[in-house]
């Protein structure tokens, strides 16, 4: 299962540098980051052992460290964002 | 009448406790007993306290005249800076964790020891080493820029020790964390059969929720202060308008965790004054969970809302508007918590002693820092009030008014425990009624004077004399708040020597940490504690005895 | 919370009885307690190195929307390959890292020493490709300080239009910070798995008790998160021809 896991990363991997070099407007940064997400999720849920963790408690840390590492991206960029509005 | 008059005097043979076990500076050095790194603490952040509180003294010195004539105004830069970042950073942020924090938690929830007896002792020399290398800044020039060292003038055109200075608090803050790190595994996998969430003491959901925001909120600023050395020393630029960086970038990474750093300040103390309205009114406390939630809420919340120290710094209005309101958010579980304090106080059996003086102090001036935080977060006043002393008096009152009264309160209330001495009560209410006095009579005057448009950070008000009245009765008053200070200091060393012996519980109060000696043995209990009752469980514990002895002990 | 129907009685003094795991310290009442606090400590851990990093990310993210053009064409001239290069050394690495987990728990004590060595290898391997990159960046003189230069660099996608020279060197200070403090945390990573290696060596661990390998493990896997993200971020900005 772990070699599983390893080789969707290396798949991914090359599949991000694929995605690069295709023009995707908008989209070729959310791709990039859509695919790094999948597989950071990867290694931290079977890697880290994340998903079959005997503790909520874990699953709760990853989750409040995210959320508040979204909180100061999100906060932050709400002004950046918006100072040309007016 | 204070209760200690009827406990009984311990034997002449000193037991054998945590303070008498090994003597010799080693055995203090290398500890790794929760309770002896606690007052390995207590004596160091003391000391800043007379350091910060010595800047202090300096600052209302040249204020007493409107001329610049005490020191220069570089001088005065330097002054006003290194007394908000030793205070801040040095003394309000670890004071009550790392004291009674650090002393208690294990013994609340029925624990021999924190999770990381080490990692805490490491935690103490982080502490140490920021604090020397912060010492060494002070004494080769200090630092000028404001506690907050904004970008560019702190990376691109200060001449002070920016580095170091930033260094010390870097490693103060890995300190702080590390602190944070013990508590939140403590708390979650060391608490004695029975101790449910529901039973923990309030104190306990206080430093739960302020070590989440120790954790969160420092690294922010570690980085933070990475990117200005790394700025000052290799020319980096990030924030340098120059180089096409953004000064409020910085502002938003600083404020980040600042903010919820003043919450670090403030919930250990609404911690102890918890525990302290419960004693002393005899009376569980009112809205138990809705106390122990609104801990949490106010660190969740406390993270929404740094903005509002950057409203007239050039964010955006719509971003500015969010804060704002957010803002108001935050107060709400501050304001819930002053209830259910009320709501504990009726038809509870008051006692005065000292301990409840300062948590009387507490009440008042905390509602009024917070209330006047609601000014500020209101734009259309801000924009008036913003850098001026309606601003500096508005977190005194948090501050001072209420962290540092729930700390000296919990220095009384916890004392017999640490030192297994009673400090005299008589002078203890003299001092919590000097400090009351003199923290108002210096602080308040600043209201007006921010109102009537003084600014902070000016060393010369020379250009609106009619100041001067105020600003010689808020130094007055910081004479008289000094005095309050001290004698506690006096006291509480006296009593170390001659203060009369205390008994396992002389206030007759609810929590674990009542049923262990004064002062305890190295690991705290003979045998676990199971517990099967309640979080102050004040009517058994007052209910009639049988036979002398207490009822449910 | 363990077990409540157990009511541990220790002597007088603390001392707990004879006959437990002596890795078991004193303030702990059985072994899975201390298992489990030693690895909430590690995730809280990790979580403070969550927001530390996250700090950079923010300013990453701010000054990419600002000065778009110019972070493509910075991008554009760090080396791809090697970045790709060292992101699949360390997938290879998080993946051998598993390994000696497993090795540890089925008590196979040269699988545990073979892949405890060769996470290092791999390790050491990154640094390496990350010692090539950060020279050919310090050759080409695009090092922010004094001796930055970057004229007549094209933004991908604008024919005609030059990249900002100190626009682009925002990007190289954050790039430099960033993967700065990333090396560093490999580095920290590489003394943590030496200690791990020495005492796999000397056979301390046991099914029983590992929890330094698995906690070493988690911290490793952290990092390789990490670096998952900067790869997109920094080297492939804009990179379609």
């Amino acid at each position: 299962m772990y070699f599983g896991v390893f080789f969707a990363l290396l798949v991914g991997t090359g599949l991000t540098v694929y995605a690069a070099t295709l023009d995707l407007g908008r989209y070729n940064a959310a791709v990039a980051l859509g695919i790094a997400t999948i597989k950071a999720t990867l290694v931290a849920l079977f890697f880290m052992h994340v998903w079959h963790a005997s503790e909520k408690l874990t699953k709760l840390v990853v989750i409040a460290a995210l959320f508040f590492l979204l909180l100061l991206l999100g906060l932050t960029m709400s002004d950046y964002a918006t100072r040309m509005w007016s | 009448m204070s209760m200690s008059m009827t406990t009984p005097i311990l034997q002449p043979v000193e037991r054998e406790n945590y303070l008498n076990k090994e003597y010799g500076v080693w055995s203090w050095l290398l500890t790794t007993d929760h309770k002896r790194i606690a007052l390995l603490y207590l004596i160091s952040i003391t000391f800043f306290f007379f350091i910060g509180g010595f800047f202090a003294l300096l600052i209302r010195l040249e204020l007493l005249t409107p001329v610049g004539d005490l020191v220069q105004a570089d001088t005065y830069n330097k002054l006003f800076t290194m007394h908000g970042m030793v205070m801040v950073f040095f003394f309000l942020i670890p004071s009550i964790p790392a004291v009674l924090g650090n002393f208690l938690v294990p013994m609340m929830i029925g624990a021999k020891d924190l999770a990381f007896p080490r990692i805490n002792l490491l935690s103490w020399y982080l502490y140490i080493i920021g604090g020397v290398m912060m010492l060494h800044c002070m004494l080769t020039g200090g630092v000028d820029t404001g506690w907050t060292f904004y970008a560019p003038f702190s990376t691109s055109f200060t001449n002070t020790n920016i580095i170091e200075a930033g260094l010390a608090i870097f490693v103060a803050g890995f300190s702080s964390i590390l602190t944070g790190l013990n508590f939140v595994v403590t708390i979650h996998r060391m608490r004695a059969p029975g101790m449910t969430w529901s039973r923990l003491p309030l104190f306990i959901w206080a430093h739960y929720a302020t070590s989440i925001i120790q954790l969160l909120g420092t690294p922010v600023i570690a980085v933070t202060i990475v990117l200005v050395a790394a700025e000052r020393a290799l020319h980096l630029g990030i924030f340098d308008p120059k180089l096409g960086g953004d000064p409020l970038l910085f502002q938003h990474l600083f404020w980040f965790y600042s903010h919820p750093a003043v919450y670090i300040m403030i919930l250990p103390s609404m911690g102890v004054i918890t525990e302290i309205i419960a004693c002393f009114s005899r009376k569980r406390i009112f809205g138990y969970h809705f106390v122990a939630f609104s801990s949490i809420a106010i660190a969740v919340f406390g993270f929404l809302v740094w903005a509002h120290h950057m409203f007239v710094a050039g964010i955006s209005v719509y971003s500015a508007l969010v804060f704002s309101f957010l803002s108001y958010a935050v107060a709400l579980p501050s304001a819930i918590k002053v209830f259910n304090w009320t709501a504990t106080l009726y038809k509870g059996s008051i006692h005065y002693d000292a301990p409840m003086l300062y948590a009387f102090g507490f009440l008042g001036l905390f509602t009024i820092g917070g209330l006047t935080g609601l000014f500020l977060a209101a734009l259309g006043i801000d924009v008036h009030v913003t850098d001026t002393y309606f601003v500096v008096a508005h977190f005194h009152y948090i501050m001072v008014g209420g962290a540092v009264m729930g700390y000296l309160g919990g220095m009384h209330f916890w004392w017999p425990k640490i030192s297994g001495r009673l400090y005299p009560e008589g002078w203890a209410r003299l001092a919590a009624l000097i400090v009351f006095i003199g923290f108002n009579l210096t602080f308040f005057p600043q209201f007006v004077l921010g109102y009537m448009g003084m600014p902070r950070r000016y060393y010369d008000y020379s250009h609106m004399p009619e100041f001067q009245v105020l600003n010689v009765l808020s130094t007055a008053g910081a004479t008289v708040l000094g005095v309050g200070y001290l004698l506690p200091m006096v006291y509480f060393l006296w009593s170390m020597r001659y203060g009369k012996p205390a008994s396992d519980n002389p206030w007759n109060a609810a929590g674990l940490e009542w049923k262990t000696a004064s002062p305890p043995t190295t690991f705290n209990f003979d045998a676990e504690p199971v517990v099967t009752w309640e979080a102050y469980n004040y009517e058994e514990l007052d209910a009639p005895h049988k036979e002398g002895v207490p009822v449910a002990r | 919370m363990h077990d409540s129907s157990t009511t541990v009685v220790h002597e007088r003094n603390g001392e707990a009885h004879a006959a437990h795991n002596p890795a078991l310290l004193h303030h702990f009442a059985e072994p899975q307690q201390q298992r489990d606090a030693a690895s909430l400590g590690m995730w809280v851990f990790l979580a403070t190195e969550v927001m530390f990093f996250g700090g950079l990310f923010c300013a990453y993210l701010v000054y990419r929307q600002w000065y778009f053009g110019d972070f493509a064409a910075a991008s554009k001239s760090i080396n791809m390959g090697l970045g790709a290069t060292n992101t699949a050394v360390l997938i290879c690495s998080s993946l051998t890292v598993v390994l000696a987990v497993w090795a540890a728990q089925t008590a196979r004590r040269s699988l545990l020493v073979g892949s405890l060595a060769l996470t290092m290898l791999l390790g050491l391997t990154f640094l390496g490709i990350k010692g090539i990159e950060y020279r050919d960046k310090f050759v080409e003189h695009h090092v922010p300080g004094a001796s930055f230069s970057f004229e007549n660099e094209p933004i991908p996608g604008h024919p005609g239009q030059y990249a900002n020279a100190r626009h682009a060197q925002m990007f190289f200070s954050l790039y430099f910070v960033m993967t700065g403090l990333h090396a560093l945390h490999m580095i920290i990573g590489l003394g943590i798995f030496l200690w791990l290696l020495i005492m796999a060596w000397k056979g301390r661990f046991t099914p029983e008790w590992h929890t330094p390998v698995e906690i070493g493990g988690l911290y490793w896997h952290f990092v390789d998160i990490v670096w998952i993200y900067l790869f997109p971020l920094l080297y492939l900005i804009d990179r379609h021809p």
